[in-house]
């Protein structure tokens, strides 16, 4: 590209600037890349053929070119979205179809655009464009101000963790340049952002068919705007904060093994940093061994870190292959059998709720089955829906069973080791994108009732394990569980868990009751019955059962846990995929009948406040993993139903 | 936070040798285009890296039209021994025997005869599941709509309109028996990338690419080089200080007047060039989406 030499000409008056100069720039320029989004009518095109032909990045048989086809293609004037449509069909209809990606420099930065279309249509090519990109421009015509169009952009920016969002307010010139116009457009802008999450944004009011404020300030057209331009914005943005430098994760990607003598394990570090001496823990095996040199053609490094893509070697010859991924001891990501993500779905065919897609993570590819969409989400308002699957371009959250489990981290924390795309094993297509999510702290909506969602402090972060929940499970001989039951006061609850425990006891089973009352007698003293209380209640009792989950053992909780939202968001911390809802589901006459513990005759004299079922609700779960009609079946029949389940989803074995 | 700066040269780099690795790990028979040109030359050594301390584990594959330059199949053979290369070169003697030729056949059935039929054909013979390309982004329009992993049908077409979403550096490499993925490591890399990467890791390159006083056939703007070739009537020949910018069939390239003698000099050339580097090759620019027409039917 002749941009340099040109930059350098405007600005000293010399001809020809120094080729060792240019050099030493272009040995120290950083790569930006951003993504636009838009159509042909709010002037996205115009816009970045404005910053190719400003920055000199057009050469003359191309800008030629470009006069050639705006004639032939009836344009009034001469249309610079010509330099980018490259597809036929986009070209004659005046549209842009497909992600095209456009380079270009300025002596301090290089510059990689992926150019997508804006409409609805389109919202997988948005998604694409977006997926590696630091920075986003999405372009509002000031005619307009804040479409849905512009929404949209924003919201993929922000699902797609973008960390820096640029708002062009275009077409100033259409708006006479009014400030009042731009202030409106900003304030709307800012209003839907807040919703987003999006810390990062910066206003820029310009006119990229005249050239104000996208190179050169537009100081004569808008007076009162003292802001940067758009060039300047892109060549200064910091971005150096954006990876994550913390956590080692270091995706296998090839074993290298030339002669007997050489073992080198090649990939890229996706994040973190690693140094020769390291200890490293290789997941999902849990082994851990030191490194012992970084190879590269060009020599040992004593370090490296995200992007470099090296080749380690490892001090103890464990057995690790493509797909599996290095840590540092004490910083592991978890290795999940299931996860919970947002999918933007890129297929031409629906998703198939308890289909199989093979889930491409890092360098590894596993089966995987859709158990569940939580919801739809619509980018152009945040409006949540309830719907029985996703169709092409549509976002939703998703539950995904993995049939093999993977070392992953959530999106929000590591944009390479929490993606992970869909591809349809029987057509081959790439079917759906998806970012996921931290199941244990939900940053992305409320929690009902819950008194504290996420940690108090911002300085607490997750230890990791060296030890990996399959040799957990080796070692215990069954799977972790919790098995919820809920029901009113008197309905069995505790007989029918006590009898279960102590039948998954003789199985050879590590199972253990949390009783209600036992609870709230310690950890729980401080608790009342006031619905906040109660919901705090719950979530302290998941919180325990979550830990002892991952201690390997069974789990059986009696509490009456009247609400339906505090059960959900013990479902979500326990991990729907361990947690078995099931509901003892006695008639209040029968309970009230029983009162084994004097309860209902207090509450109906009044001596008991907020009485579930008298003075509380109780809100019956509408689709538990089992109903257990209760009031007149022997303990054993209801335990041995509880036993077939768990034998059943093959959680204990199916022999006792 | 500097420690942990990296230069585009060495993000591109790093691109480069991860796709490379993918391809190694994901594919069973995967093949290297190799032209001979610039960005060819850079493809290699970037193998090199991907896998040293090992070898290049797979071939090279040269598409031979018989009208390449003769300096590039005496550059080709040695380069490839001195790297211990596996090079296959693949010709459609048929099409050559049967003297076809851009003066008689026009250009665009000579390139479909020559290079994507003989392509297609070395591709199916191999039975290569991917073959790597050094075609970049930034060198025509359609290219820029490319994927690195470019899926092809069974008859080595490609569909523009309806290729795989291609997210983060997650590449899909799932194809059916007789499908297969052309796959672009430079994609993001620019004219000027290559020149400077081949500046600082002094890559050979064929000597064509630097300038000196040759004798050409001179028409218009273009200047043709002589390799006993048909000559346009009013073409005149001339002794020029010129070199060549791209390197394809003898028979469509024109060569630039520069006095570039050495990498340095090159790259000092192009800050001031006006004209963009395919300007130099007739295929180009034959009819609107000549280039979308031919990569439709398989060309790289």
């Amino acid at each position: 590209m002749s941009s340099i030499s040109k930059e350098t000409e405007m600005a000293d008056g010399t001809p020809a600037a120094d080729v060792h100069e240019l050099l030493r720039q272009t040995e120290q320029a950083e790569l930006l890349r951003f993504s636009t989004a838009g159509s042909v009518d709010d002037g996205k095109s115009t816009l970045i053929g404005r910053l190719l032909q400003d920055c000199k990045c057009i050469y003359d048989d191309q800008l030629a070119a470009v006069h050639r086809d705006s004639r032939r293609l009836n344009r009034e004037e001469v249309d610079l979205a010509l330099l980018t449509d490259g597809l036929k069909a986009e070209r004659e209809q005046g549209i842009t179809i497909d992600v095209a990606y456009r380079y270009f420099s300025t002596p301090r930065r290089r510059f990689i655009v992926a150019d997508t279309p804006g409409h609805e249509q389109y919202t997988r090519n948005m998604a694409t464009g977006a997926s590696t990109a630091d920075l986003a421009v999405v372009l509002v015509d000031a005619r307009y101000g804040v479409v849905v169009q512009s929404k949209r952009h924003a919201f993929i920016a922000s699902l797609l963790g973008i960390p820096h969002l640029v708002v062009a307010v275009n077409k100033m010139d259409l708006v006479d340049y009014s400030q009042e116009a731009y202030e409106n457009t900003c304030r709307d802008f800012r209003d839907f952002a807040a919703k987003l999450g999006i810390h990062d944004i910066t206003f820029i009011p310009m006119s990229a068919l005249r050239g104000d404020n996208v190179v050169e300030r537009g100081t004569e057209t808008m007076p009162w705007y003292d802001g940067v331009t758009f060039l300047h914005y892109l060549e200064n943005v910091e971005t150096s904060g954006d990876r994550n430098l913390v956590d080692l994760r270091f995706p296998v990607q090839y074993v290298n093994r030339p002669t007997s003598g050489f073992r080198g394990f090649c990939g890229t570090v996706a994040s973190g940093v690693v140094r020769v001496g390291d200890t490293v823990v290789a997941l999902p095996s849990g082994r851990s061994t030191r490194v012992k040199s970084i190879v590269t053609m060009d020599g040992e490094l004593p370090y490296a870190f995200p992007p470099q893509a090296v080749t380690l070697c490892l001090e103890d010859e464990l057995d690790i292959s493509r797909g599996d991924m290095l840590a540092h001891a004490g910083n592991v990501p978890k290795v999940r059998s299931s996860i919970q993500a947002m999918l933007v779905w890129m297929g031409e065919s629906p998703m198939r709720i308890g289909g199989q897609y093979l889930v491409k993570h890092c360098t590894r590819s596993v089966r995987g089955v859709v158990r569940s969409l939580s919801y739809t989400v619509s980018p152009r308002d945040l409006h949540r829906d309830q719907k029985e699957s996703l169709e092409l371009n549509e976002i939703g959250r998703v539950s995904i069973d993995l049939l093999t489990p993977i070392p992953c981290d959530s999106y929000a924390r590591n944009r390479s080791t929490g993606a992970f795309v869909l591809i349809d094993p029987l057509t081959n297509g790439t079917v759906a994108a998806g970012t996921i999510i931290e199941r244990e702290v939900k940053g992305d909506e409320p929690v009902a009732g819950a008194p504290v969602s996420a940690p108090v402090s911002k300085n607490i972060t997750r230890e990791g394990t060296l030890v990996s929940a399959e040799l957990r499970q080796a070692a215990l001989g069954h799977l972790p569980a919790t098995i919820w039951f809920t029901g009113l006061s008197g309905s069995g609850k505790s007989t029918i868990a006590q009898e279960l425990e102590l039948q998954l006891l003789q199985r050879g089973v590590k199972a253990f009751v949390l009783d209600g009352d036992n609870i709230r007698h310690g950890l729980n003293r401080d608790l009342g019955f006031s619905p906040e209380q109660r919901s705090e209640n719950i979530r302290r009792v998941a919180e325990v059962a979550r830990l002892m989950n991952d201690a390997g053992l069974l789990v059986i909780t009696a509490f009456i846990s009247p609400y339906e939202a505090d059960r959900n968001q013990a479902s979500e911390i326990i991990g729907e995929e361990s947690f078995f809802e099931v509901h003892v589901d006695t008639p209040l006459a029968v309970c009230e009948e029983r009162d084994p513990k004097g309860l209902y005759a207090k509450a109906r004299a009044g001596e008991i406040k907020s009485f579930t079922g008298i003075s509380a609700p109780y809100e019956p779960p509408p689709c538990p993993a089992l109903r257990l009609a209760a009031a007149d079946v022997a303990v054993d029949e209801l335990v041995a139903e509880v036993v077939a389940l768990l034998a059943q989803r093959d959680f204990i074995s199916r022999t006792s | 936070m500097e420690r942990y700066r990296i230069s585009t040269l060495d993000r591109l780099e790093a691109e480069a040798i991860h796709i490379m690795r993918e391809v190694v790990a994901e594919f069973e028979n995967p093949v290297m285009l190799y032209s001979v040109g610039k960005d060819s030359s850079v493809m290699v050594r970037l193998a090199q890296k991907a896998f040293h301390p090992g070898r290049i584990p797979f071939p090279l594959l040269h598409v031979d039209t018989g009208m390449k330059f003769p300096e590039m199949i005496e550059f080709r053979d040695r380069f490839c021994q001195e790297i211990k290369a596996d090079l296959l070169v693949h010709r459609n003697e048929e099409a050559i025997a049967a003297g076809t030729n851009p003066f008689r056949d026009g250009t665009v059935k000579c390139c479909a005869a020559l290079k994507t039929k003989a392509l297609l054909r070395a591709l199916s013979d191999g039975g290569y599941d991917a073959a790597f390309g050094g075609a970049r982004r930034d060198e025509e329009k359609s290219r820029a709509k490319e994927r690195v992993f470019s899926f092809r049908d069974r008859h080595g077409q490609w569909d523009p309109k309806s290729q795989r979403p291609e997210l983060w550096q997650l590449y899909n490499a799932r194809i059916s028996p007789g499908e297969s993925i052309r796959v672009f490591p430079l994609s993001n890399w620019t004219e000027l990338d290559i020149w400077h990467y081949i500046h600082r890791e002094s890559i050979p390159i064929v000597p064509l690419y630097f300038a000196v006083e040759r004798a050409v056939a001179v028409q218009g703007e273009q200047l043709l080089p002589l390799y006993g070739q048909q000559l346009p009537a009013e073409a005149e020949i001339q002794k020029v200080w010129c070199r060549f910018r791209t390197l394809g069939c003898y028979p469509c390239t024109g060569a630039v007047p520069s006095r570039a003698r050495s990498v340095v000099e090159i790259i000092e050339e192009m800050m001031i060039a006006t004209k963009s580097e395919r300007t130099t090759r007739v295929i180009d620019h034959d009819q609107d989406g000549s280039m979308e027409l031919k990569k439709r039917e398989g060309y790289f």
